[in-house]
């Protein structure tokens, strides 16, 4: 008879290991792919899997068989009208196949090796190695920043929080102490007993009362509880305070008229990555939007990415309107500050050299580092010229060009990149 | 007619229709005189099926990332639909563990479990080279050995130098086997107790080889006299783990880990044609006597008769679905003949097989699935008439030519050599590049040369330059690679340098 077992309930994901072993030794491959892949998402699904397609020949297994070549003698079934000597010419071959069906193992064929990876993974590949630079004003912050840890064992509790271990070790503990005197004087009784019965007429009346004794001593042992009240133990669990990084990002988008339909939707693209990357990898960071034409004004996620508005340009009102915010809600001693700052450096031509004024004297004292995008295919206009006299004063200021979508990522990737050599000038 | 009374009717499984199902076809199975290990029947899922499929159907195997690559491939061809998994995987153990998938329905789970639980488990407990060459009651416990001492390598030596010395030995699987000695039983308590000695005693023995001091004024005929190994070794990972000189003991466990593996596997490549014609075979007999016994209605047997001629489809030679011999519908047209010859031979049968035409076709079966592998299988019982059948042809593709020629066809002439020219088709020695360690330069600067045994004057494909790679890699000195043609001539061919 065969023996029948379910195995369904056990066992799943059970190449999950084998799995992160490939996705790990092709990282580099798959990278590259996952960074085509986003260049050509629409900006509302920025955020999916992917199926990720690698040349097989970078990842194929070699073993050693033969080539093409040679004389063979093949079998092969379906003739139709062949005769013998019959004279064919030699079909071209095609990633191997007809007309030698050894070739068909032969693995080099030049078909991509072609899998999906999840959300996750995708996000995890695209944001690897990319962090907030100089994240360290750390402060206890308030009430709601608790962890909860470990704290030995109770013995008062609720039902849910059994140690099923402790609590039965305590009660085999106490059953073996409780059981053991009686335990003790039942084999006396027992042996003595026997010794009586070997001679029953003569001890009677004694072995009647030994015989009431041993009843007695195995009740006594069996009334002893199996689990008692005072065995229980609770596993305890107590509020930690933890320390958490406050930070804050303030996004800064040019709207304004000369930011055509293609440069807003970089724009867009690059907060989008910016949004996801800081959400992912840091669990609390709050985010500010300003968008700004010849006004400034701080708006909801929802507007930031889908409103239409737009006008001139005045750089400077954005960059009051951050300080203000900061140094309003955001005291500097307490967060970590950073900027990020969009536009086709397009500005009202008094106002670059004021951008630059407001920048050095009050905004770059505060923020843990800032950094500027300027998108155009163009050549650069005031502002970059001006941006680029803070970017030799201070150290955390960095400003990159992006002029099509393919750079976004690189360019992200280029201003995030983990680091260890800005220090702060506080 | 006999008045049916079929054991189930609806296509939904349970367990207790499983038993059911199982304890009539174990009957029948019986009452043709199938002998098989102990079954142990698994239900899983599809995801598991995958699994298993990725792990060459090992149920324990240790991490690489080969296997992942595997089950992504087959997942995404799955998802896609472009492939159905297979119905059922079965491991050559004691007990016999075979896979049901969940999905399958009532009727597929019966046809599974006459296919793979008593067809291939009688093949797996029959054959000579499965007897021989694996041992059916320790390969699990081996596997589990395996996986646990990887991981513990991967703990002390890290992931990534326990996978190069994997990479490099799947690399060289196919030469991991010995192909005329019988190995030595394996077994996982035995592993454990042995394998500190091995270490220590191997290692011993790598340090007597090397131990000699290149003496480069002694005589020099001498020198030449002296040849290591005496004899070319064709187990090229067996000579590794043993002479190897560089190899760390955990890094030599690894490469006999892997040879182990590919030592079980060999039977099973060499029997395919065999198994799964015999498997298919009975799963087709067993399920046809339960109808005729009313066991199962005439729905089941339209699905039954469906599946199963979607497994012994052979397209032609010119369909774009041709993918080489179909070893399910060659073996199950064989066996099915034998049967034939045995119970109604013509005239000609009696010519070809006076042996057995005629005779008991129980016993004639028994003792072809008891003593051949795919190659003699072939050259013996391959009958005109399946020749007719399929519309065997043979050609011959010669390089030198322009043209390929047609060499035989199913006629009179033809029947011999093609039969002839399939079994060595089927002809391992034939199909793998025949190659052996031929010298190693004990006194000079270590390196070991490789001789090609050519045949037909086929060449070795380009991935032998990555292999090459893998094997000095283990060698951790230079190697040489000569090829010899079929006229004895030797050839330099390649060096690869550490």
């Amino acid at each position: 008879m065969a023996r029948l077992i379910d195995r369904r309930i056990n066992g799943k994901n059970k190449s999950a290991v084998n799995r992160q072993r490939f996705l790990k030794r092709y990282k580099s491959q798959i990278k590259k792919a996952v960074t085509d892949a986003i260049a050509n998402r629409n900006i509302t699904d920025i955020e999916s899997g992917e199926s990720i397609s690698i040349p097989s020949k970078d990842i194929s297994e070699p073993f050693i068989h033969h080539g093409s070549g040679g004389k063979r003698d093949v079998v092969h079934p379906g003739n139709k009208e062949f005769v013998p000597g019959d004279r064919i010419p030699r079909p071209k071959q095609q990633g191997g196949g007809k007309g030698d069906g050894k070739a068909s193992n032969e693995g080099e064929g030049e078909d991509d090796f072609i899998f999906e990876i999840s959300k996750e993974e995708f996000m995890e590949f695209f944001f690897e190695d990319m962090e907030l630079p100089n994240l360290v004003k750390t402060q206890i912050a308030t009430i709601y920043d608790n962890k909860k840890v470990r704290a030995g064992h109770t013995s008062s509790g609720v039902p849910t929080n059994i140690n099923v271990i402790r609590s039965m070790k305590n009660a085999y503990g106490r059953r073996i102490a409780l059981k053991a005197p009686y335990k003790k004087e039942l084999a006396e009784a027992q042996e003595k007993l026997l010794l009586l019965e070997k001679n029953s007429d003569k001890n009677r009346l004694e072995i009647i009362t030994l015989k009431e004794r041993i009843e007695f001593l195995e009740r006594k042992i069996k009334n002893i509880p199996y689990i008692d009240e005072f065995d229980l133990r609770f596993n305890n669990h107590i509020d930690q305070p933890k320390p958490t990084t406050q930070a804050v990002m303030f996004c800064v988008m040019d709207v304004s008229g000369s930011m055509d339909q293609n440069k807003k939707d970089i724009a867009k693209r690059f907060f989008i990555l910016l949004y996801l990357f800081l959400t992912r990898n840091y669990e609390k960071i709050e985010l500010v939007f300003i968008s700004h034409h010849t006004t400034a004004k701080e708006v909801s996620e929802e507007e930031f990415f889908y409103s239409r508005e737009t006008g001139g340009t005045v750089v400077s009102s954005a960059l009051h309107l951050m300080h203000e915010i900061a140094t309003e809600r955001y005291s500097s001693n307490d967060w970590n500050i950073y900027v990020a700052q969009a536009s086709d450096g397009d500005n009202w031509y008094d106002d670059s050299p004021y951008c630059k004024e407001i920048l050095s004297e009050k905004i770059m004292p505060l923020v843990q580092y800032y950094s500027y995008v300027e998108i155009t295919p163009d050549s650069h206009q005031s502002l970059w010229h001006e941006y680029k006299n803070v970017e030799e004063a201070y150290e955390n200021f960095a400003m990159q060009k992006i002029e099509k979508i393919t750079d976004i990522f690189p360019v992200l990737r280029e201003l995030f990149k983990k680091r260890e050599d800005i220090k702060v000038a506080i | 007619m006999k008045k049916r009374s079929p054991l189930s009717t609806s296509s939904e499984w349970t367990f207790e229709l499983l038993d059911t199902y199982d304890l009539e076809i174990a009957r029948i199975a019986k009452n043709f005189k199938l002998d098989t290990y102990p079954n142990q029947i698994e239900v899983i899922s599809a995801e598991q099926m995958m699994d298993a499929y990725a792990s060459s159907g090992m149920p324990i195997g240790y991490h690489h990332w080969s296997y992942g690559k595997h089950f992504m491939e087959t997942e995404k061809q799955y998802r896609r639909g472009q492939m159905g998994l297979a119905y059922e995987i079965v491991i050559n153990s004691n007990p016999c563990i075979s896979y049901l998938m969940e999905e399958n329905t009532m009727l597929m789970q019966a046809l599974v479990i006459a296919h793979a639980a008593y067809g291939h488990n009688s093949f797996f407990k029959g054959n000579y080279l499965f007897q021989q060459w694996t041992s059916a009651d320790a390969i699990i416990d081996y596997l589990l050995f395996s996986k646990n001492y990887i991981k513990d390598c991967e703990k002390r030596h890290g992931v990534d130098a326990v996978e190069q010395i994997i990479d490099s030995c799947h690399a060289l699987m196919n030469f991991g086997v010995d192909r005329y000695k019988r190995p030595q039983k394996i077994s996982m308590r035995e592993e454990q107790t042995k394998q500190h000695e091995r270490e220590a005693y191997l290692q011993s023995q790598v340090n007597e080889l090397w131990r000699t001091i290149p003496n480069y004024y002694a005589d020099k005929k001498s020198n030449q006299e002296f040849r290591f190994p005496e004899e070319p070794q064709e187990n090229i990972l067996y000579f590794l783990e043993k002479n190897a000189p560089l190899l760390e003991p955990w890094q030599r466990e690894i490469v006999r880990i892997v040879r182990k593996i590919s030592q079980y596997f060999y039977p099973q490549k060499q029997t395919k044609v065999m198994n799964e014609g015999w498997a298919t075979f009975w799963h087709y007999t067993i399920l046809n006597q339960m109808y005729d016994e009313g066991l199962i209605t005439d729905g089941y047997m339209m699905e039954f008769l469906q599946s199963h001629t979607n497994v012994v489809k052979q397209p032609d030679f010119d369909s774009p679905y041709y993918n080489g011999i179909n070893p399910y519908a060659l073996g199950f047209s064989m066996m099915t003949d034998i049967r034939r010859i045995c119970e109604n031979p013509t005239d000609e049968d009696r010519d070809w097989f006076p042996d057995f035409a005629g005779s008991n076709w129980l016993e004639t079966m028994d003792f072809a699935m008891r003593n051949f592998k795919d190659e003699s299988f072939i050259a013996q019982y391959l009958s005109p008439r399946v020749i007719r059948q399929l519309k065997l042809f043979a050609l011959t593709d010669d390089d030198n030519d322009t043209h390929i020629e047609i060499d035989s066809i199913h006629n009179k002439p033809g029947y011999q050599k093609i039969r002839q020219i399939l079994a060595d088709q089927y002809n391992l020695g034939s199909i793998e590049p025949n190659l052996q360690i031929y010298n190693i330069d004990v006194r000079g600067d270590r390196s070991l040369t490789l001789r090609h045994y050519q045949y037909n004057r086929k060449p070795l494909a380009s991935s032998l330059d990555e292999v090459l790679k893998h094997l000095t890699s283990l060698w951790r000195f230079d190697v040489k690679l000569e090829t010899v043609d079929e006229n004895g001539n030797v050839e330099f061919t390649k060096e690869q340098k550490y």
